[in-house]
Formats: C-alpha cells, sequence, structure tokens
C-alpha cells in the first residue's frame, strides 16, 4: 500500500494555541487517485489539506508526497524557508478565493512558477503557459489581467498555474465554493478531465455528488479525526457512521446525477 | 495701517536665497531617501519573528512618533554630543535627526502596505515553491508598492516642511535664510511672505501629485 501510495500522512497532529485542529491523522492516496476530503467546516479537512504541501506545518507527524518526505515527530529542527519550498514546488494547490497575482497577466501568473521557481526561460514558460491554458480552455485570455475574468475563469487560470510546476500532486481547497452556481460545472469539468489523465488528487470539496463521481475514496472528517474513509460511492451512498449519515443528510436533494 | 509693500529689495538678496532653497530642496531628498532605506530596514525589523529586534525598533518608532522633531533636534544637536562625547556639526545633526524621525513614518507607511496584501498572495507564492525573499520581490512589493505610494508622498511633504526646523540650529535653510534677510532689512512682512510663498510653489506640485496618486489607485 504504502509504496503505491503517492501521498503518504502518518500521525498528524496540529493546533493552534489550545485548539486541536487535527488529531493524529493518518491517510494515504495512491498514484492516480482521487480522494474527496468531506466534513462538516471546523472539521480539520482545509488545514489537513494544507499541511499536505506544508502551507500549515504539523506539530508532529510524518508527511510524505512522491518521493519527499519530512517527518515532524523525529526533526531536529524545523525545515528552513528553502526545504519548505522544494517540498511544495512539487505538488500544486488551488485555493477556494483563487488567489490569482493581480498586478501580472493571466499568462505571467501561469509562466510565474517556471520562471521564477523552476528557472525556465521566459519562451520555455510561455509556450508552457500558451499550453495549460489551452488546456483549461483560456488560450484568448493570454494577455488579459485577472481582474477581467469571471470568478470560474480565474479558477481555471489557478489550475493552469498550478500545473505549470508539472507537480506531483494536485490539492484542491473547496475550489468551487465561491463561485456563482452556473460557474462551478467549468471547473469541475476540469477537475475531471485531470482525474481522466490520471493526476493524483486531493481535494476538500461540498459538491457531494461530484465527490461520488469522481472521486475514487472520500474522507470523512469531523473534530480533527478520520471518521469513515472508503470507496467514494459507498461512503456516499452507503455511510456506515452515524456522523457521516448525519452530515450527508444535509445533502440530499443536490446528489442528484452531475 | 498704511504700509508700503515693496518687494523689489529682495533682489539683492537672490543668492542668498538661493542658498536657502537649496538647502531645503537638497535636505528633503537627502532625508527622504535615507529615511526611506532606514524605513525599509524598520518595516523589515517590525515584520520580522525576532521579538527582541521587534520590540527594539517597536520602541524606536514610538520616541520618535511621540515628541516634536524639533525637540528631536536640539536634544541631538546639545544633549548627544554630551552623552557620547561626539561633537555633530548643526548639518550632521539635522539630517541624523530628520532621517530617523522620516524613517520612523516612512517605516509605518511600509509596512502597513506590506501586512496591506492579502494572505491568500502569500499563500499561492508558497504553494508553487517561491522562497519568502522572491514572493516579497514579485507578488508583495510590487502590490505594496501601489498602495503605499500616495502616503509615501504625503510624508515627504512633511519632511520638506520639518526641514524649516533646522533654521533653530543655524543650517541656512529657506527660512534661516529669510531670518537673516529679515535682520539685515528690517522688513519681515516682504521677506516672511516671499519665504513662505517659495514653500508653497514647491510643495502644491507635490500635493497635487499625492492627490492624482489616491485617485489613480482607489479607481
Amino acid at each position: 500500500m504504502s509504496e503505491k501510495a503517492m501521498i503518504e500522512l502518518v500521525g498528524v497532529q496540529k493546533s493552534f494555541g489550545n485548539l486541536t485542529v487535527l488529531k493524529d491523522i493518518t491517510l494515504n492516496v495512491k498514484r492516480g487517485n482521487v480522494v474527496a476530503l468531506i466534513g462538516p467546516s471546523g472539521s480539520g479537512k482545509s488545514t489537513l489539506l494544507r499541511s499536505v504541501n506544508l502551507l500549515t506545518v504539523p506539530d508532529k507527524g510524518f508527511i510524505r508526497v512522491g518521493d519527499q518526505a519530512i517527518d515532524f515527530s523525529t526533526a531536529q529542527n524545523l525545515p528552513g524557508d528553502k526545504e519548505l519550498s522544494a517540498f511544495r514546488a512539487r505538488t500544486g494547490m488551488v485555493f477556494q478565493s483563487f488567489n490569482l497575482f493581480p498586478h501580472m497577466s493571466v499568462e505571467q501568473n501561469v509562466m510565474e512558477g517556471p520562471v521564477t521557481v523552476l528557472r525556465q526561460s521566459k519562451d520555455e514558460a510561455r509556450a508552457l503557459a500558451h499550453d495549460l491554458l489551452g488546456k483549461v480552455g483560456l488560450a484568448e485570455k493570454a494577455s488579459a489581467p485577472p481582474d477581467s475574468l469571471s470568478g470560474g475563469q480565474k479558477q481555471r487560470v489557478a489550475i493552469a498555474r498550478a500545473l505549470a510546476m508539472k507537480p506531483d500532486v494536485m490539492l484542491f481547497d473547496e475550489a468551487t465554493s465561491a463561485l456563482d452556481p452556473e460557474l462551478v460545472g467549468e471547473v469541475l469539468a476540469v477537475i475531471r478531465s485531470l482525474a481522466g489523465e490520471g493526476m493524483t488528487m486531493l481535494l476538500v470539496t461540498h459538491e457531494m455528488a461530484f465527490a461520488r463521481d469522481v472521486a475514487d475514496r472520500v474522507v470523512f472528517m469531523r473534530d480533527g479525526c478520520v471518521v469513515e474513509e472508503g470507496e467514494a460511492k459507498q461512503v456516499i451512498e452507503n455511510p456506515s457512521q452515524a456522523a457521516t449519515k448525519a452530515f450527508l443528510s444535509h445533502f440530499h436533494g443536490g446528489l442528484g446525477p452531475s | 495701517m498704511q504700509y508700503q509693500w515693496d518687494f523689489g529689495f529682495l533682489l539683492q538678496y537672490k543668492s542668498l536665497i538661493g542658498v536657502g532653497i537649496l538647502y531645503t530642496i537638497a535636505f528633503t531628498i537627502g532625508t527622504a531617501i535615507s529615511g526611506l532605506i532606514v524605513g525599509c530596514l524598520v518595516a523589515l525589523a517590525r515584520l520580522s519573528s525576532f521579538r527582541i529586534l521587534t520590540a527594539f525598533v517597536t520602541g524606536f518608532i514610538e520616541i520618535f512618533r511621540c515628541t516634536p522633531v524639533l525637540v528631536q533636534l536640539v536634544w541631538c544637536y546639545y544633549a548627544l554630543p554630551i552623552l557620547t562625547g561626539i561633537e555633530l556639526s548643526p548639518g550632521a545633526a539635522a539630517f541624523i535627526t530628520l532621517t530617523l524621525y522620516g524613517a520612523s513614518f516612512f517605516g509605518e507607511i511600509i509596512r502597513g502596505g506590506i501586512i496591506s496584501v492579502d494572505s491568500g498572495q502569500w499563500d499561492a507564492g508558497r504553494a508553487i515553491g517561491m522562497r519568502r525573499h522572491q514572493l516579497m520581490a514579485r507578488v508583495v512589493l510590487p502590490q505594496a508598492l501601489r498602495r503605499m505610494i500616495p502616503p509615501l508622498v504625503n510624508q515627504t511633504v512633511l519632511q520638506l516642511k520639518n526641514t524649516s526646523l533646522l533654521s533653530v540650529l543655524a543650517v541656512p535653510d529657506l527660512l534661516y535664510q529669510g531670518q537673516l534677510i529679515t535682520s539685515a532689512s528690517y522688513r519681515p512682512l516682504e521677506t516672511y511672505t516671499m519665504i513662505a510663498v517659495i514653500y508653497f510653489i514647491i510643495l502644491f506640485p507635490l500635493t497635487r501629485l499625492a492627490y492624482r496618486l489616491e485617485a489613480r489607485m482607489s479607481r
């Protein structure tokens, strides 16, 4: 199992002051799998996702993504800026609020990682950005400022920006939660096509139908713990834990075919 | 009161006035630049995670923000040499005081600009593997700078006005030259009116520029 796992978390713990947000989380994501993290707000799922690329540095535990691993339980010194940056460069992340760089064009947003972090030439990075923007259906917006885009378009640019680093895994933190309902579909379509290409993905989502249809596995979290984990269709349609059932009951009606 | 206005006599002092303008502008530009440089360091120190450094710099800022610049000037010129044994020329004392005074305000403007950048921008930069300095240089500062420019221009306007205080240390700035002319000519009305007009002519375009920049930012 762990040999094929692309993401491996063992005993991850995180507290903010007195508040324990993650209590001993262990989680594996196999290469090419899509895993959806679901749960009520405050359950720690976003913190868990942010721990995978060390945007939130855990207090304890072991984290491995691809061939990079850090053990926070034994480490004498916390990893420095250089080590953290190298680790993060191998993961892509997409945020609820897009977080595009507003002072750069769409194309420059996508080129920023390859040029500044990977030291690619501008021409090389521009060609890559062009390909990726084409892939998310925004080739004609290359020179537009992010301000001029719709939410769905912004999020697709953010996905292209993350993909430009050729990441081992992609992390989505409620990527569609800030979108108007009619724009959700275009972003989910891009994520779905990435899944089809075999990208390993971990996503925090409130789109239960999408999780059921696109994810291989679903992890239900509550109060900083993994309550239930299993095959996506089974967890969402026929959960075994009472807490999972109670949570999912809020979504009935929104659980139609997608 | 019948007063015969006569500005004509001021012409004979034009070189004196020229020197005053030069001193005022040179001190403004010089201390704006040095104040900005020290202000950048102040901002970085205030934002750093070294508590001792942050506390020290915060203390420095508060001292300079909560005492009048005239008191600082006089203290630096008359009191500091007694404490340290280092004699300062009036120009050096004035330069140091205005630099530090400016730095305490510039530093806060710069810090404010940096922390006004949304934390999501830091997240996004970190997520693509940018180092802290890269993020600062390529993502945070370009956005922060746009917001800092109007208050920085305003502070520079204040900085220029503050140079008039140099006259108490006998630095030959515009106001000091005015005092010289007055004591020679016994015509304070024309002299000080002219001094005020010269300050206005220098500063009015600067304040207009600040308004324009502010308007452009808020678009």
